[in-house]
């Protein structure tokens, strides 16, 4: 929009009413966080006070309990009684692996759908579009039976070609869109020159590719991350990454009186997330958008 | 690009995807086609030395294994598992449509049938979810382009937690702000005076507050990429028609919202492609017994003691029917403008 209309004047109720708004939103998106965090430090009876929420603030059962306002005792049982850093340890081999592989196949793939116009490159993106759109726990129940088959059930390597293999449809559409906003004329110089496709690859599109590759890499973390159907159902107990692990802690926890262990779990999990968001919020922003301008 | 090096570049990714997506459709459609075996029975005499004899029924596990070593998918159903009680329920839907008190009845009958209770979730969640969604993503987008820049950088960084957070994550911590111990659960009950009120109880409650999460996790996307889209309304065209004395509403309607129209159909589309498989929030809030969805359904049959392959397969299949439904506009839309482009 031009400087003109911005800066044009708006009458001081509809300024009001966008503040109040705009208040209004931060509030609902970041409220939950902030008060679970914050009460992620306190005792049950204060985080869930039956009596007033005014306990979960100033902590009343936590100082009687524990002699001071704030506790660790929940990540302490989290992380050390019910083993969770086993869970984060196995996230990060997952998300990690699962980002590196499917980048990895995905950049190859993108790269060659982006600049063959063949009618089968065109097909392939559909048949990806159509996988995307599949739920998927769908997939999963046709994994188990084969799996179990095989004997290959319930291990990292599994989860990890798995979750790649979902993620391909995603990963193949945004970077044949990013490798479309590469001059054709770039790497085709390089083969006039006398390179072969695959070093024209090498020596000129890959020094260029990385913001995009970024930009789908964060995608790909993301998806790794946020899994629950997959892993949950493809993960034995010893191997579960922390998605799954926090799931299958409320119904022990629950029953056991430590549901403060669930919510010391649920805010270690989001603290990596708040992170990326933090220092990569303008990737996020770009990808987000690269799919819905181009596609 | 010659064939060979075009299939030489994609053929991890291809085989990737054929094998643990192309393959896995194939084998839920076969799964859902057999049932488990039925158990092994056998007559078992047992007898005691003064209690004389008793027949027992028993199951044979070793038969039992061994069948189930031949033939792991179970026994051939056909397309049983597809019409029974738990999936289309046809024999139940006849008798509920030939023998009924009103419309109201026949409604009430079939929500009660399992798969129709899923299905009902999970498209009201699909189409309630979607458009309040988008409308609310349009608004915080209006709102934020007309902030001070200072503001716009944190603003979107609180924007997006909602959606970059793992779902069963975000929907754990929504639950345990309403549940009747949380915030806003036991606050809504000093409200209404109303010491029983509980978002779990009521079927319609818990509806209300998986809507509730769905709208506040799938608004952030919507925002941003609205807000991107108004970074390219021609200014040109909104100066003349503010000329031609179009008030600040006239050219929201008549010039943004033309203008993001393209924009709004790319992000129906995710949305409805990420809604149909709404899953995570029913697991998050316990809200099983009130809705249930598709995706959950399969869940449930495969993560019992017995696990069902034949049941989950069928919703499988029905599932991915319906993705391919939900599809089919967009999917015929692509071809044309393929078609175009090539001629």
């Amino acid at each position: 929009m031009s400087e003109a209309t911005q800066t044009q004047k708006r009458p001081l109720p509809l300024n009001l009413l966008i503040t109040v708004f705009i208040v209004f939103w931060v509030v609902l998106a970041a409220f939950p966080f902030v008060w679970t965090v914050w009460g992620s430090f306190k005792v049950e009876p204060d985080f869930f006070s039956r009596e007033s929420w005014w306990n979960a603030i100033f902590g009343t059962y936590t100082q009687a309990q524990t002699g001071s306002a704030f506790t660790g005792d929940g990540y302490y049982g989290a992380w050390v009684t019910r083993e969770f850093w086993r869970a984060v340890g196995n996230t990060a081999i997952v998300t990690v692996s699962v980002t590196v592989i499917s980048l990895t196949l995905g950049t190859l793939g993108g790269y060659a759908l982006a600049r063959s116009g063949q009618r089968y490159a065109f097909w392939i993106l559909i048949a990806a579009l159509v996988f995307r759109a599949m739920p998927h726990i769908t997939l999963v129940s046709g994994y188990l039976l084969p799996f179990f088959q095989l004997n290959i059930w319930g291990v990292l390597p599994t989860s990890i070609i798995v979750l790649v293999a979902i993620n391909q449809p995603f990963t193949l559409w945004m970077l044949h869109s990013f490798f479309l906003s590469i001059p054709k004329d770039l790497d085709e110089s390089a083969m006039v020159d006398g390179c072969s496709r695959f070093q024209a690859f090498r020596r000129v599109i890959i020094p260029v590719m990385w913001p995009g590759v970024v930009t789908t890499g964060l995608f790909s973390f993301l998806l790794a991350y946020n899994d629950f159907a997959t892993t949950s159902m493809l993960l034995s107990a010893d191997n579960q990454t922390m998605v799954p692990k926090i799931s299958s802690f409320l119904g022990s926890v629950q029953e056991a009186g430590n549901v403060m262990y669930a919510v010391a779990a649920v805010v270690s999990a989001t603290v990596p997330l708040f992170i990326l968001v933090l220092f990569f919020q303008r990737q996020i922003v770009s990808g987000l958008t690269a799919g819905a301008v181009k596609g | 690009m010659p064939h060979k090096t075009f299939f030489a570049f994609i053929l991890p990714s291809l085989i990737a995807m054929v094998l643990f997506i192309a393959l896995p459709i194939v084998s839920v459609v076969v799964q859902s086609l057999h049932v488990e075996h039925p158990r092994v029975l056998v007559e078992v005499e047992n007898c005691q030395p003064f209690g004389g004899c008793t027949k027992e029924v028993r199951v044979d596990t070793a038969a039992m294994q061994q069948l189930e070593q031949e033939q792991p998918m179970g026994q051939f159903n056909g397309l049983g598992t597809y019409l029974n009680r738990g999936h289309l329920a046809v024999n139940e839907i006849g008798a509920i449509l030939s023998s009924n008190a009103g419309f109201g009845d026949v409604v009430s009958r079939i929500y009660n049938l399992p798969f129709y209770k899923a299905l009902s979730f999970t498209l009201v969640f699909c189409f309630v979810v979607t458009p309040l969604a988008m409308a609310l993503g349009f608004v915080i987008a209006l709102a934020v382009n007309a902030v001070p820049k200072a503001i716009k950088g944190p603003v979107i960084f609180f924007s997006l937690l909602p959606m970059i957070i793992t779902p069963l994550v975000g929907s754990l911590i929504l639950y345990w702000m309403i549940q009747s111990n949380g915030i806003i659960g036991a606050s809504l009950q000093n409200l209404f005076n109303d010491p029983t009120l509980s978002l779990r109880a009521s079927p319609v409650l818990t509806w209300a507050s998986l809507l509730f999460y769905g709208v506040w996790s799938n608004a952030p996307f919507s925002f941003v990429v609205f807000y991107a889209g108004l970074q390219t309304v021609p200014g040109d065209t909104l100066e003349s028609a503010m000329i031609d004395g179009a008030s600040r509403w006239e050219r929201i309607r008549y010039v943004i919202i033309p203008h993001l129209m393209p924009l709004a159909t790319f992000v129906a589309l995710v949305q409805l492609m990420d809604n149909f498989r709404v899953f995570e929030p029913i697991v998050g809030f316990s809200a099983e017994a009130n809705a249930t969805s598709l995706s959950w359904m399969i869940f449930n049959d495969l993560s019992g003691d017995a696990q069902l392959f034949g049941s989950a397969g069928a919703t499988s299949v029905l599932t991915i029917i319906g993705v391919i439904i939900l599809l089919t506009p967009v999917l015929i839309r692509t071809w044309r403008e393929f078609n175009h482009k090539v001629v």
